[in-house]
Parts: C-alpha cells; sequence; structure tokens
C-alpha cells in the first residue's frame, strides 16, 4: 500500500467532510448523540462517549466554514486535472 | 514568550567555560545555556576548533597572495560592495520574517529541547532501543517543572534519533532496491512518503485515543513524533541483517528488533499514561478505567512490529 501525502490530505478531507454531515436535530439527537444529552457528570471524569459528542461538535463548529473553502478548490482541482 | 526572547539574547554571556562532567547530576544550568553547550570531552571541541581555525587562517592569507589588485578590485567597485552589503541585509531581514512565522506554528524552543542531544545521549539510546531488557530507570527526570534535555537525562525523547533514522531508512530502502535491480528515483520519493504518511496515522490515533480517554500525561505532539520515529530504528537493522544474510536473517533481525521495541516501548509510555492523573479533580487516584489505558500502551506497542514488517518485507524478496 503505497501512500503518497496527497492521499493522506485526501483521506482527512473526507473524515473531516463525513464529520461536519452529521445532523445535529436529525441525526444525533435520534440516536441519544445530542449535545443536550452530553451535560452531566460534573466532577467525575466525563467518559469516552461524552468526549466523543463534544469532539464531533467542536468539528463541525470549527470546521464548517474553511471546509466550504476547500471542498470547493478540491471540485475546481478535480474537475480541471481528473 | 518575551521572557524566552530575552533569555535566548544573553545565552553566550558569562558561560564561557564549557559545561564539562558528563556525570553531574546536582545542579543542571539553566535551560539555556544547557542547550548550547557542548558536553561532549574537550578533546572532540578542540578538534573542531582545530578544524575551524585552518579555514579562518586559509582566507586572508590566499587573499593577500593575490596581491594588491586582487583587494583592490574587491573594495575599488563601491556598487559592488553597496550590492553585497544590500543583499546580506536583506537575507537577514528574510530570515527574520521566517522565523517569526516558524514560531507562531510551532515552539521552537520546544523543538530546539529535542535536538539537544550529543553523542554519548546517541550511543546509549540506540543501545536501548535495541537491548532495553537490561535497562533498570526509565523514569524522566525534572528540574524544576522543566524535563530534563536528552543530554542529561538518557530516558528523554528526541527528535534526532527518529529523523536520522528515516533519512537513513530511505537510504536503505533505495540500497535495497537498486540490489535488486527495481530502483527508480520515484519509489524511493514513494517509500519516504509512505513511511511518513504511516509515522502521522499513528501520531494522529494516539492523540485521538488519549484525548478521547481524557489521559492528562504530558506527552506533546513532539512526544508522540519522537517515540513513534523509534521504530525506525528498529527497521534499519531488520533491512540490513536481511540484505546481508538473506530471507533467514531477515525473520530473526525482526523478531529481534520487534520484541526490543516492544519492551521499549511498553515500559517508556507505561510510566507516563497509566501514571498520569486523571481529569478527575477530587484526587481519588488513577481513573476508573485504568484497563483501558494499558489497552493502549499495549495497540501501541503491537502496531510496531505490523509496521514494520509491512514497510521492509518488500525491500526483502
Amino acid at each position: 500500500m503505497a501512500f503518497t501525502l496527497y492521499s493522506l490530505i485526501q483521506a482527512a478531507i473526507l473524515c473531516v467532510n463525513a464529520v461536519a454531515v452529521l445532523h445535529e436535530e436529525r441525526f444525533l439527537s435520534k440516536i441519544g448523540w445530542g449535545v443536550d444529552q452530553s451535560v452531566g457528570g460534573f466532577g467525575d471524569e466525563p467518559g469516552i462517549k461524552v468526549q466523543l459528542m463534544n469532539l464531533i461538535r467542536s468539528v463541525r463548529t470549527v470546521m464548517r466554514v474553511p471546509l466550504i473553502a476547500v471542498n470547493s478548490v478540491c471540485i475546481v482541482l478535480l474537475l480541471l486535472f481528473g | 514568550e518575551d521572557f524566552d526572547n530575552h533569555s535566548y539574547n544573553n545565552f553566550n554571556n558569562g558561560h564561557g567555560n564549557i559545561f564539562g562532567v558528563p556525570e553531574a547530576r546536582a545542579a543542571p544550568p539553566t535551560a539555556d545555556s544547557v542547550l548550547f553547550e557542548d558536553t561532549s570531552s574537550a578533546a572532540p571541541a578542540m578538534n573542531n576548533q582545530a578544524y575551524y581555525t585552518p579555514g579562518y587562517n586559509m582566507g586572508p592569507p590566499t587573499n593577500d597572495m593575490q596581491g594588491g589588485t586582487g583587494v583592490d578590485n574587491l573594495f575599488a567597485d563601491p556598487m559592488a560592495n553597496a550590492a553585497m552589503m544590500y543583499g546580506s541585509s536583506l537575507a537577514n531581514q528574510g530570515k527574520d520574517i521566517v522565523n517569526k512565522e516558524i514560531s507562531r506554528y510551532v515552539s521552537v524552543n520546544k523543538l530546539k529541547y529535542f535536538f539537544a542531544v550529543d553523542t554519548r545521549y546517541v550511543l546509549k539510546k540506540l543501545m536501548i532501543l535495541m537491548f532495553p531488557y537490561t535497562h533498570q530507570d526509565w523514569e524522566v527526570r525534572y528540574h524544576r517543572d522543566t524535563p530534563l534535555t536528552p543530554r542529561q537525562d538518557v530516558n528523554a525523547p528526541d527528535l534526532y534519533i527518529p529523523t536520522m533514522a528515516f533519512i537513513t531508512y530511505i537510504l536503505l530502502a533505495g540500497i535495497a532496491l537498486g540490489i535488486q535491480k527495481r530502483f527508480s528515483p520515484e519509489v524511493l520519493g514513494l517509500c519516504a512518503s509512505t513511511a511518513l504518511v504511516w509515522v502521522i496515522i499513528e501520531v494522529l490515533v494516539m492523540l485521538l485515543s488519549l484525548y478521547l480517554l481524557t489521559v492528562h500525561s504530558d506527552l506533546s505532539t513532539f512526544d508522540l513524533i519522537a517515540y513513534s520515529g523509534y521504530k525506525y530504528v528498529g527497521m534499519i537493522f531488520t533491512v540490513l541483517c536481511g540484505l546481508l544474510f538473506g530471507s533467514d536473517g531477515y525473520f530473526v533481525a525482526l523478531a529481534w528488533s520487534s520484541c526490543a521495541l516492544m519492551f521499549f516501548i511498553v515500559r517508556s509510555l507505561k510510566i507516563k499514561i497509566l501514571t498520569s492523573l486523571s481529569s478527575d479533580s477530587m484526587g481519588t487516584g488513577s481513573s476508573a478505567k485504568p484497563q483501558l489505558r494499558l489497552y493502549i500502551t499495549m495497540a501501541t506497542a503491537i502496531f510496531q512490529p505490523i509496521i514494520i514488517y509491512w514497510l521492509t518485507s518488500h525491500l526483502i524478496r
């Protein structure tokens, strides 16, 4: 399996896109992963599920706008250069 | 940060003596002077100076031997002089700008800590990487809350060995492919980027798992890069044995370096991960899930032989 740095960047963009697409009300609350269900455990350590939900929410918040730019650039490059 | 810049500017004041005795652990000096002093024995230092002075001595005499005309040519043309000085000032400005930009993303102080090594440390660390079973004390020593540099503490992770080992591995891969007449420059680049990508993936997975389990250890990103780069030493050893002794030597060396590397990783990371404070501030000791931390350490250790085999088997057919 020969990786190039370009394939790593592609994989990273795809993963971040996948995380950013998870909708808060339509999907995550339905399966019990919404942010309103993560408040709880003060003092005790948060646990894996809470950490994961926080991670998803923060990735969505931070990467929404840069992802628009990165995706547009990717689309243009792939259209031009295949 | 301002404090750090000031201490950098003062590093060569009042520290004229070479920091000598390697075994002195009583009172290490401040981090700045240790980072920049040469702790190898006095003889190599004097050899270095002896190498440098002939260069300086040969410079002016040759200029003089060209006679007055050479010197006149150099200084008689004010335009060339002015251009040279303008160019050097431009270069200095460019250097300052690059330094400023780089220090915004990567903390240069932290990076310099990882490259503050000397030959004694490198030799001992390589020995420990290949034969860690007799090493007794795996704790990283601290000095007033800052970890000691690799020069003073053989357990401290460094980035010099992984970088050099990575480059040596790429060169060895080129040699191995050339012996089998499968060499071309693109393959070399492909090998390099594959190895680099695997290191990046491993560091990202480690960071993610440490974050998810709220392990508040003092493992920074550079520490993880260092620990994950130590496997290149095992890879070099394996590929060398495979080239010299054929397929049997390859598997024997693979088994040996896998066991040594697994032992090294488990012992080094066990101290840092398993005994770190959990996010529970009430101080009830280690976290409620110590077995998950053990799983992380075990998974990291088991990943090493897999990746060594994956990245080196195609070089030994």
